[in-house]
């Protein structure tokens, strides 16, 4: 089931993102989001991050300091999601 | 001292005019494809470029290729180059995207990447991050484009002695309409390689509107 979900994160994330010439299968689920071999995703992509989350998923991060962990990359975003969405 | 527009360029109607003369020609059918076609074209390796909104894009597309084959970022320390724009729609086409996102209190998801673009300033700010580029900097929202105006102001800030070039000019975009004039402003003094006035536009009111208007010197 979680792979469902990362498959359908991938491509939620490069839609929502913008991000140009990239395809959800070059997206490796645990390689992380930021910094080196990373995205290359800035603070305006945390923020559309977790716009995403709200909208699609109905969870609300309200803890910053919880951010680098659940955005590290897109298998923690979608364990996140798993342990977090109203049932 | 004698202020001259050193290199100048243009973009509208699918076309990119370097001095004068035309650079590239596109046949695509709507900006989008425009901007995708013109970035590949000069061969624009920058990721960010795609998440900007139009304005930035046209912004930052057409300092690229009016700063293509220049030494002056590298002649003249960040602190010392000035960025001076106008424009007439200044970024009302996010703004009423921004507003779309946050009508329906049901369904409030402002977006930040549209958030950030609701300010016609961060087509500088794009500019001066990719080229390091700290000095004087402003945008002016005018119905149409004023060459008196920003003569008057870009010859005050070399009067004053803070800065030593200037990218100047308009960059304008709503919906399918864009229009980009841009120029770089040196002091002649500064010109090592001033190969002479033939090369070189000496600016004032007179010839910034003509160049804006594709006509010859």
């Amino acid at each position: 089931m979680i792979e469902d979900l990362i498959l359908k994160l991938r491509k939620e994330i490069i839609d929502q993102l913008q991000l140009e010439g990239i395809s959800p299968e070059e997206v490796d689920p645990e390689a992380p989001l930021f910094g080196e071999g990373g995205l290359g995703l800035d603070s305006i992509d945390v923020l559309e991050l977790v716009v995403l989350l709200d909208k699609n998923y109905g969870i609300k991060i309200r803890a910053s300091k919880e951010g680098p962990k659940i955005f590290y990359s897109v298998k923690s975003i979608a364990e996140y999601i798993m342990n977090n969405q109203k049932k | 001292m004698e202020l001259l527009i050193t290199r100048h360029m243009k973009l509208q109607n699918r076309r990119v005019w370097v001095n004068g003369a035309v650079e590239y020609s596109s046949e695509a059918g709507s900006v989008d494809q425009l901007f995708r076609d013109t970035v590949r074209h000069y061969e624009i390796d920058y990721p960010k470029f795609f998440k900007m909104d139009n304005l930035c894009k046209l912004a930052f597309l057409s300092t690229e290729i009016l700063l293509r084959g220049t030494d002056i970022l590298q002649k003249y320390p960040g602190e010392e180059v000035a960025i001076i724009l106008e424009n007439a729609s200044s970024s009302l086409e996010y703004d009423q995207k921004h507003v779309e996102s946050i009508r329906d209190r049901g369904k409030y998801f402002p977006s930040p990447s549209v958030f950030v673009y609701t300010i016609p300033n961060i087509m500088v700010a794009e500019i001066a991050i990719r080229h390091k580029v700290k000095g004087e900097h402003a945008v002016f929202i005018l119905e149409q484009f004023d060459p008196g105006l920003i003569y008057h102001y870009v010859s005050e800030l070399f009067r004053n002695h803070q800065v030593s070039c200037c990218l100047a000019g308009w960059a304008e975009s709503y919906g399918d309409h864009y229009q980009s004039f841009l120029f770089i402003v040196e002091e002649e003094d500064k010109i090592k390689t001033f190969k002479g006035l033939q090369e070189y536009v000496i600016f004032d009111t007179v010839n910034t509107e003509r160049l804006f208007k594709g006509k010859s010197i």
